[in-house]
Order: structure tokens, then C-alpha cells, then sequence
């Protein structure tokens, strides 16, 4: 039992650190650190720095052209990562199909997409969700046929997240429906140019563009996109929301979060005192402080024991989906509440990178201000995607209590 | 690194496991409650023998040179055994008082004693107005001709009928001047001991001190400068209640989840109801958030900043506190009325965890110590 970072882990921290003061672009930095509209291009490019440096894909195994990285090192790397004000590496590739790619997919599938997806060249959305299937996902109906060489995919896919700018998509698709519905279900990798394909936006209570509606009609996929074995897709699923899970602990967020919540609460005032030092103010951070600490030592021993014990994430993942999610929405209403009424203006164009507030504006109102109210309405999906609060529970009493 | 236990811990673990589910049953654990003692001298000369009483002391003075993760190991044990023997005062505080901040003289007469199992101390830190203040004791210590006389009332003194000594903290009667540490034996003339038992099945009791004669060699470190050293033992101690509290936490989740599975009503286990299923995820969740935070407090327990170990130590009894309540409360409630019965394990559980919530500082007192250390890393932000 030891708690300390190893000299090595010590020293992985220091380069790691080195390496974001060098080469995390300040304009990507400033955005994250202001809560500003991150662009496509602006992660692309980080991920094309980070795979310069062979820190592509951190936990990937090196002979996928990761960088064969411990959790704890992956854990580091993504702390430092967040405190230095560096953007997300996009989930949908990195934690969700390269794992299955890596785990159920043939040899020319791993050969031809992972190197894409580390350099950046490929970016990758989910298809899981869809209109009447939600938390019961496996009542899903779009159908993919087989005709010949390739199968006719038709259907509807929603909550599709970042999809305007995916190059592929990953879905979940019918093949049978004589069976149990888990049963007649397949894994089917999409070129989102294919023609047929449609993305409709969907804009969420904050106003922005995040999540789309995609429209399938007869689109054709080849045979050899289909992963693992055809109908065995629900396997591969809960293998891949197992992945998905793990990220959504989302240690570095919170720990940015709370990071940006100490900071305003130490830069805005009330009463001409900042709001730090008001004891109920400082209670309601403290007790966030509180969950994020042991949230992040339970999630160094649920990896650390999946490392140990050679096997994928297992339930116990749902206990870091649950609490991480709740953190980063307390974080988020946090921040709002620490505005008082500055929380009120919707100033749209304010998210823009190049924004200058007006001078009467100026005066008074903060730069970090804008984002926050509409960070906190967008960070009320974190409870529901993923796999719902509820339906986390659901997992926990079946699988690890078993009622 | 790592979270594994050693197989020397494993090993502990099961053997400590192994005797209490053999000799220490509920039924004999009610029956040693409600004893004149209120524990049984035969289980402290079994724990002398598994060597758990050394635990923490340095071989040097006949101890196991154990970490702070060790002694995590025993006293989540005991807590699952709701263990009445006086461990927490004898060996973690008072033993690692003496360890800490004795002279060499105290710790090769006192430390073999205490780890042969001869010897059992009380802390008495505590006044009456003073919650759970260590600092500013009304307790005086004036000095007199070869030692000190010692005057004053402590309260709550947990163990003290069983206790062969005090270890007492007391002022010199000026503001400012600090503290000071005496070891005080149970039958000094002039000290008077009101004894009763605790809501948890416990004993304590309150010390009346009148001009008790201590001599030099009572004074444990250094006159004045005892604050430091008993906040050290008192974090120390936290740290072990965290641990104790898991323990508890982990026997109430496991009978609350099997009374889910085989109390029906309507026909079907309760457990097949949702709204039951998930509360009982979220008491698993809570004792695996419980369990990371006493691993953070047993690992910062020894730090030698003490800053650094008190955010670490009192973020645990900050959050554990609050964790053992949520269980606690939930354990009974879905026991329906058999959690409230005496005769129900449950309801004992449930007043042990009150009980470890309110010694050495309760979950609101240490959020707020928390909350205020953030003022201090506000600024650096």
C-alpha cells in the first residue's frame, strides 16, 4: 500500500509538465481556461502535438502506437494536463472504439484505423442512442440489411454527440429481430460521407451546438466494416460503455473545475470581500473538495485493480460515472452562484475567442463570467448520458449487489 | 503507487478476522457491555498475544514497528467486531503519545507494558465547555517542590475506568502559555474518577483533579509544548476512528443487503424494489468513497508536515463522518422497525457510528477546519 508517486511517476510529472508549458498553444489555453467555443481544428491540433510527441493515445498499448502508459501515469498526464488548461482528447475515438477495434476487431480494421485515429486524421461519433431508445438501449431499430457485399442501413440515431465533424461513426445497428433483443444486435463501422447520411442539429438550453439527430436512409456499408461477429454487437457495447464509464470519473475536469471555482471565488467580491472568505460560500466548495478527493483515490484503486487483475472495467465503473458526473454538475452551479446576479446576461457572442466586452460593461463584469451560466444548464447532462444516474444504480444492485 | 496490502497485512487482516468471528459474537459482546468491566480481559490478553497491542511501537521498545495502513488493517476489524476492548486509547492514543513525545525513560518503562498487555492509559484532553477544543485547558499545573500539582475537572474521558494512568493535558494557569502533558496514575491521591458507560456500549468517565502531586518524571515531552504533540496523537486517532468506522460501515451494508434479499413483503424479497435497490447503491457507494478517504488519512497519519496531515486526516473525519451517518441512518430505515430493537446488531452498529462521529471532532467540526484551510490556498490559488 503506497500512496506516494514513485521517483519515475515523480519524474513523468515533471516532463509532463515541461512538455504542456512548451507546446499547449496559448490561444487552446485561453479558451479553456475562460470557458470559451473550443473549434474542431483547435483539438485536432493539440492531438496532432500530442501524437508528435508519441503521447497520442496514453493508455493504448505501444504496439497499437500508444504509449503504453500505467493508469497512474495516464492519471497524471491528464491532471497536469488539466490544470495547464489543455482540451480534451476526443472520448469517442481514443476510449470508446479504439478499445473495441483493439479488443474484437479484425487485424486489417486495427490497421487501418487506430494509426488515424491517434494522428488526428480521424474523428469518430457515437451511434448508440435513438428516439424511442434511450436507458432501454437495447430496444434500438435501425436495421442494417444485408444485400450482397454490404449491408442497407436505415434508421434514426440521436444525442449523437460532436458529429458535425466526424469523418466516422460507430453504430449500433439491428440485424435480426426474431431473437432477444440484445441478441439480434451488430457493431458496424460508418464513413459519415457515405451518401444518405444526414446530421440535424439539435440545440440545447444553453444555445450552442453540441448534439445532433442523424438520419439514415438506405445507406450502404460494407461487409467488411461489420466488427467481431454479426449479432454479437451487445457484447462489444457493454464492453465499450465499460471504457466509457471509466473516462466519465473525469478527474482532470473536476479537478479544473474546482481549480476555476476557487479562483473566482477568490476574485469575486461581495461587500467589497471576496466570496472565499464568506464561511458558507467556502463550506459549499469544501464539501466538493471533500467528494472530488476521495473520487479520486476510489478511481486509482478501481484502475489500478483492472491493471493488477488483467481484466476490462468492470460495474464498479458505475460508482465513478455516478459521483463524477454529480461533481462536475455542484462544480458547474457553483460557479454560476459565485456571480450573484452577473449570472443573468446570455452574451452569445462573448464565447468567441476574440470577445472585448464593451467598456460599460467592462467596468464591471468579469471575462470568466459569460460561459458559466449556460456551462451549468449544459453540465445537466451528465447525469443522464453514458448511462443515466439511475441506471447506474440499476447496474450496481443487479451486478455487484445482486438484487 | 499501489493499493495491495502486503501478504504480512493479509495476514493480519485474516487472523484478527478469524479470532473475532470465532470469540466475538454479538452475544458475547452484549454480554461483555453489560459486565462490570465492560470488556474482557482474556480477549485484551489474546490481542497481546497476536501482537496487535505493539502494533505501533518501534521494535526497539518490544513493538512490530507497524505503519499507520497496518494499524487501518486492525481497527477496521474491529470495528466489524464492534470490538469493546479499550485499543484506540491504550495503544493509538496514549501508546503513540508516549512514542511520540516521550522521554526514551517513558518509552522503554511504558511501551513494552502497554504491548505485553499490562498496561492501559486513558487520554484526558477534553474539558466540558471546550467541545473539542485541546487548546486553552482550564486544567492548571503549578509547579511544586520535585514536580507539578495538577488541579481541574476533564470530561469524558474515554476508558477511564480501565485505565492504570491518565496522560492529562493542563495549563500553568496564564493565557498563552501552552500546555502541558502528565502521566498521572489511576490511584494518585487527590484524583477522583466518576465512572459510566458510553451510548455505544463503552466505558468513560469524568476526572476530578485536586491538587494531585505529580513528580518531574510525569511530564511527558516538554512543559508548555504539549499542544503539538497531543493534536498529533488526536489526528492519529482520528485517522484509526476512520478506519474503525469503515469497518462498521462495511458489517451494516452487508446485513442491511441481506436483509434486502430475504425480509418479503407483497409476496416478493424487499430487495426487488427499486427505490430500496438503489438507496443501497448508494450506501455502496458510500462506503468505497469512505474507504479511499481512511486510506488517505492512515497514509498521511506519520507525515511530517504536520499541515499536510491534518487537511488529510480531518478531510477523512470530515467525510467519513458524514458517510457513517448516511448508513447508518439508511441501515435502520430499511430495517424498518427491527433496526430500532436492542436486541438487532443493527441498531448497535448504527450507535457506534454516532458515537466514532463524535470523538476527536465531529463531521461538521472537521468540514469547517477543512473549509478554513482553503482560505490559506486561496490566494496561491
Amino acid at each position: 500500500m503506497d500512496l506516494c508517486y514513485s521517483a519515475e511517476e515523480q519524474s513523468f510529472r515533471a516532463e509532463v509538465r515541461a512538455f504542456l508549458e512548451a507546446h499547449l498553444p496559448a490561444d487552446i489555453r485561453d479558451k479553456m481556461r475562460l470557458g470559451r467555443r473550443l473549434r474542431k481544428e483547435d483539438m485536432v491540433r493539440w492531438q496532432k502535438i500530442l501524437h508528435a510527441r508519441g503521447w497520442g493515445a496514453g493508455l493504448w498499448p505501444k504496439a497499437f502506437g500508444g504509449a503504453g502508459w500505467s493508469v497512474v501515469q495516464q492519471h497524471i498526464f491528464e491532471e497536469e494536463g488539466a490544470l495547464a488548461g489543455a482540451p480534451p482528447q476526443l472520448p469517442f475515438s481514443l476510449r470508446m472504439v479504439a478499445p473495441v477495434l483493439m479488443t474484437f476487431g479484425n487485424a486489417a480494421q486495427q490497421a487501418y484505423f487506430l494509426p488515424r485515429i491517434v494522428c488526428g486524421e480521424h474523428w469518430w461519433c457515437q451511434g448508440y442512442s435513438e428516439p424511442g431508445s434511450g436507458s432501454d438501449l437495447a430496444s434500438l431499430r435501425t436495421t442494417a440489411m444485408r444485400q450482397g457485399d454490404h449491408y442497407l442501413v436505415n434508421g434514426q440515431k440521436t444525442w449523437n454527440t460532436l458529429g458535425q465533424y466526424a469523418d466516422w461513426i460507430f453504430c449500433l445497428v439491428r440485424t435480426r429481430s426474431d431473437l432477444r433483443p440484445q441478441q439480434g444486435i451488430s457493431f458496424l463501422l460508418i464513413d459519415m460521407k457515405t451518401p444518405g447520411i444526414e446530421v440535424r442539429p439539435i440545440i440545447t438550453m444553453e444555445g450552442e451546438h453540441e448534439i445532433n439527430d442523424i438520419f439514415f436512409r438506405d445507406v450502404r456499408v460494407p461487409l467488411e466494416n461489420l466488427v467481431g461477429e454479426e449479432h454479437k454487437g451487445w457484447t462489444y457495447a457493454k464492453f465499450l460503455l465499460g471504457h466509457e464509464r471509466t473516462n466519465n470519473a473525469g478527474i482532470g475536469h473536476c479537478k479544473r473545475g474546482l481549480h476555476g471555482l476557487k479562483q473566482i471565488a477568490a476574485a469575486h467580491r461581495a461587500n467589497g470581500r471576496p466570496l472565499i472568505e464568506d464561511a458558507r460560500v467556502r463550506d459549499r466548495i469544501a464539501q466538493v473538495e471533500l467528494e472530488l478527493m476521495a473520487l479520486e483515490i476510489t478511481n486509482l484503486r478501481v484502475l489500478t485493480a483492472f491493471a493488477h487483475e488483467s481484466r476490462p472495467p468492470g460495474p464498479e465503473v458505475s460508482l465513478l460515472k455516478i459521483k463524477g458526473s454529480e461533481i462536475l454538475q455542484r462544480i458547474a452551479e457553483l460557479k454560476m452562484h459565485m456571480l450573484g446576479h452577473d449570472a443573468i446576461p446570455y452574451l452569445r457572442e462573448a464565447l468567441e475567442s476574440d470577445w472585448a466586452a464593451d467598456p460599460l460593461l467592462a467596468a464591471h463584469y468579469p471575462d470568466y463570467a459569460p460561459p458559466l451560466t449556460g456551462h451549468y444548464f449544459n453540465q445537466r447532462k451528465t447525469t443522464i448520458y453514458a448511462g443515466s444516474t439511475e441506471i447506474q444504480k440499476n447496474i450496481i444492485s443487479k451486478t455487484i449487489l445482486g438484487l | 503507487m499501489d493499493f495491495r496490502y502486503t501478504e504480512e497485512q493479509l495476514a493480519l487482516q485474516e487472523t484478527l478476522q478469524r479470532y473475532l468471528s470465532r470469540h466475538y459474537d454479538f452475544e458475547r459482546r452484549r454480554d461483555l457491555a453489560r459486565s462490570a468491566q465492560g470488556f474482557s480481559a482474556d480477549v485484551w490478553r489474546q490481542f497481546a498475544d497476536l501482537g496487535i497491542l505493539a502494533l505501533p511501537f518501534p521494535e526497539r521498545f518490544g513493538g512490530m514497528g507497524g505503519t499507520a495502513v497496518d494499524l487501518l488493517i486492525v481497527m477496521e476489524q474491529l470495528g466489524r467486531g464492534l470490538v469493546l476492548e479499550p485499543f484506540a486509547s491504550t495503544v493509538v492514543l496514549c501508546g503513540g503519545l508516549i512514542r511520540d513525545a516521550g522521554s526514551d525513560a517513558h518509552r522503554s518503562r511504558l511501551l513494552p507494558e502497554i504491548g505485553a498487555g499490562r498496561l492501559k492509559l486513558a487520554l484526558a484532553a477534553y474539558e466540558a465547555a471546550g467541545r473539542f477544543d485541546l487548546d486553552h485547558p482550564a486544567c492548571t499545573a503549578v509547579p511544586a517542590a520535585g514536580g507539578w500539582r495538577l488541579s481541574g475537572h476533564k470530561s469524558v474521558v474515554l476508558d477511564a475506568p480501565s485505565a492504570d494512568w491518565f496522560i492529562v493535558s493542563a495549563g500553568n494557569g496564564a493565557a498563552g502559555r501552552g500546555l502541558s502533558l502528565f502521566l498521572v496514575p489511576r490511584d494518585a491521591a487527590g484524583l477522583e474518577l466518576l465512572p459510566y458507560p458510553t451510548q455505544s456500549g463503552g466505558r468513560a468517565g469524568d476526572l476530578r483533579l485536586s491538587d494531585v502531586r505529580v513528580d518531574e518524571a510525569s511530564l511527558l515531552g516538554c512543559a508548555g509544548a504539549g499542544l503539538e504533540p497531543l493534536q498529533r496523537a488526536i489526528d492519529q486517532a482520528a485517522a484509526a476512528s476512520c478506519a474503525e468506522a469503515l469497518g462498521v460501515i462495511g458489517m451494516l451494508n452487508r446485513t442491511t443487503l441481506e436483509y434486502l434479499k430475504t425480509r418479503k413483503q407483497f409476496g416478493v424479497p424487499i430487495g426487488a424494489f427499486q427505490s430500496l435497490q438503489h438507496r443501497m447503491a448508494d450506501m455502496y457507494i458510500a462506503e468505497e468513497q469512505a474507504r479511499s478517504m481512511s486510506l488517505i488519512a492512515a497514509l498521511h497519519a506519520q507525515d511530517p508536515d504536520p499541515a499536510i496531515r491534518r487537511r488529510a486526516i480531518t478531510a477523512a473525519k470530515a467525510y467519513v463522518g458524514h458517510a457513517a451517518r448516511f448508513v447508518g441512518q439508511q441501515a435502520v430505515q430499511l430495517h424498518g422497525a427491527m433496526g430500532m430493537v436492542d436486541e438487532h446488531i443493527v441498531s448497535h452498529y448504527f450507535k457506534r457510528l454516532t458515537v466514532i462521529d463524535m470523538t476527536f471532532g465531529d463531521a461538521e467540526f472537521h468540514l469547517a477546519r477543512f473549509s478554513d484551510s482553503l482560505l490559506a490556498t486561496a490566494s496561491g490559488g
